[in-house]
């Protein structure tokens, strides 16, 4: 009964997020639709409080109001010329809390796994539909988790990066680090070797060191790329914490989980490229930063940005 | 795709599918943005981002302490997500509202 009410809220939920994510590209029904989000957010949180598996729910609420009353003042005292590094700054939050969420996924995975077989049947939640998987179910697990802990990874320290250099508290020239994509590529072919060896029931050290790799490439990848295209890499690493949120969600068996982290991950991609075209840039030499820094095109010392001149951000 | 579905385990299918067709939504949806608003839609993709909530909330009813600390951390900073991502988004949006 209560399960199938949180699943009902789920559904509504997502449809609301569609509705948000679709409203905001008319201008009419914008206003409209960021509440259709905050409805579909606090539908979800509540559900998911409500349901099966969630406990300490009070300190839960504690925990969401004192973060929420440190973004309202956050969001509320911002400069409006501040606000792109402001949703870089939040970005490498959500990047983080997947990287803590899918290592919590593990040690709860390890856990349940050392329990004897009549323990097992009064687990709740999470770790009940842990204790059901099969042998194979588990390696997907651990396939789904590292993931996720890779991509937000590499979403918390690009964004960290993205924010330092939109605030000016880091060169927002192209660096050019030794090694270049070489560097980057390497940690990626290792990050997948660890993924292999992870699959095959390595413990915690393996998903650790890929952690500082993922690490490693956030911040390298992003250093590489110039000030003025930093709104398309903030949207492309929006795009990533969507991935990095379905991933996780296939971990936790969590369907709302990966709808919305599909939803974000493919229009926040989608978006990036449509934010490319606009500016004339090439998708693939923005990415691939160091490249277009050599292909000729300066790039500007700060991006400055206001809402109501948002074509500020291509001026060179 | 079909080979997936082989060697992968039904309950994982069932997942994948809703995966698959949520890609599809998101992409259908955006594609028409007007472009005074990419800033917004970027603002409120980032405060829908902040869903991994959902995931640590679950984990709260963990016995193991460390669980429970890092469902803690990412509850707290996912809830600076929710609120501040949000506000701005509306902030945005009244400002093209006066111009």
């Amino acid at each position: 009964m209560e399960f199938g009410f949180t699943t009902a809220a789920y559904v509504v939920a997502a449809v609301l997020f569609i509705l948000s994510l679709g409203g905001l590209s008319g201008q009419e029904s914008a206003k409209r639709a960021v509440w259709y989000g905050i409805v579909g957010m606090a539908l979800a949180v509540f559900a998911t409080l409500i349901g099966p598996g969630s406990g300490l729910w009070l300190l839960s609420l504690v925990l969401l109001a004192g973060g929420g009353a440190i973004g309202v003042v956050v969001a509320q005292r911002v400069q409006m010329t501040e606000m792109p590094q402001l949703i870089a700054a939040m970005h490498s939050l959500v990047g983080l809390a997947a990287v803590f969420v899918g290592f919590n996924a593990h040690i709860e995975a390890a856990r349940v796994a050392a329990m004897a077989a009549d323990q097992r049947d009064a687990l709740v939640g999470f770790a009940a539909v842990l204790a059901h998987k099969t042998p194979v179910e588990l390696t997907i697990l651990r396939v789904e988790l590292f993931l996720g802990i890779f991509i937000g990874a590499v979403t918390f320290t690009g964004s960290v990066v993205a924010f330092g250099k939109l605030a000016g508290k880091l060169t927002s020239k192209a660096q050019k680090l030794p090694g270049g994509h070489m560097l980057n590529a390497g940690a990626a072919a290792l990050s997948v070797i660890l993924l292999i060896v992870y699959m095959n029931g390595a413990p915690l050290w393996s998903l650790l060191l890929m952690t500082a790799l993922a690490l490693f490439i956030g911040y390298h990848l992003i250093m590489g790329i110039g000030g003025a295209d930093m709104p398309v890499v903030v949207s492309m690493l929006n795009s990533y914490s969507g991935w990095a949120a379905a991933a996780i969600g296939f971990s936790l068996g969590n369907d709302l989980l990966i709808v919305v982290g599909a939803l974000v991950g493919s229009s926040g991609a989608i978006l990036s490229y449509i934010m490319c075209k606009a500016m004339n840039r090439h998708f693939v030499s923005v990415i691939l930063g160091a490249l277009a820094a050599t292909a000729g095109r300066r790039p500007r010392s700060r991006a400055r940005w206001s809402p109501s001149r948002p074509r500020a951000w291509r001026r060179h | 795709m079909l080979g997936v579905g082989l060697i992968a385990p039904v309950s994982f299918m069932q997942h994948f599918i809703v995966f698959v067709l949520s890609v599809f939504i998101g992409f259908q949806v955006i594609w028409n943005v007007s472009h005074s608003l990419h800033t917004p839609l970027m603002a409120v993709t980032n405060a829908i981002s902040s869903i991994i909530i959902v995931g640590a909330l679950l984990q709260m009813g963990s016995g193991a302490w460390l669980v429970i600390l890092l469902a803690a951390v990412s509850v707290f900073m996912a809830g600076i997500n929710i609120f501040g991502g949000f506000l701005v988004t509306r902030r945005m949006l009244a400002m093209f509202q006066k111009s």
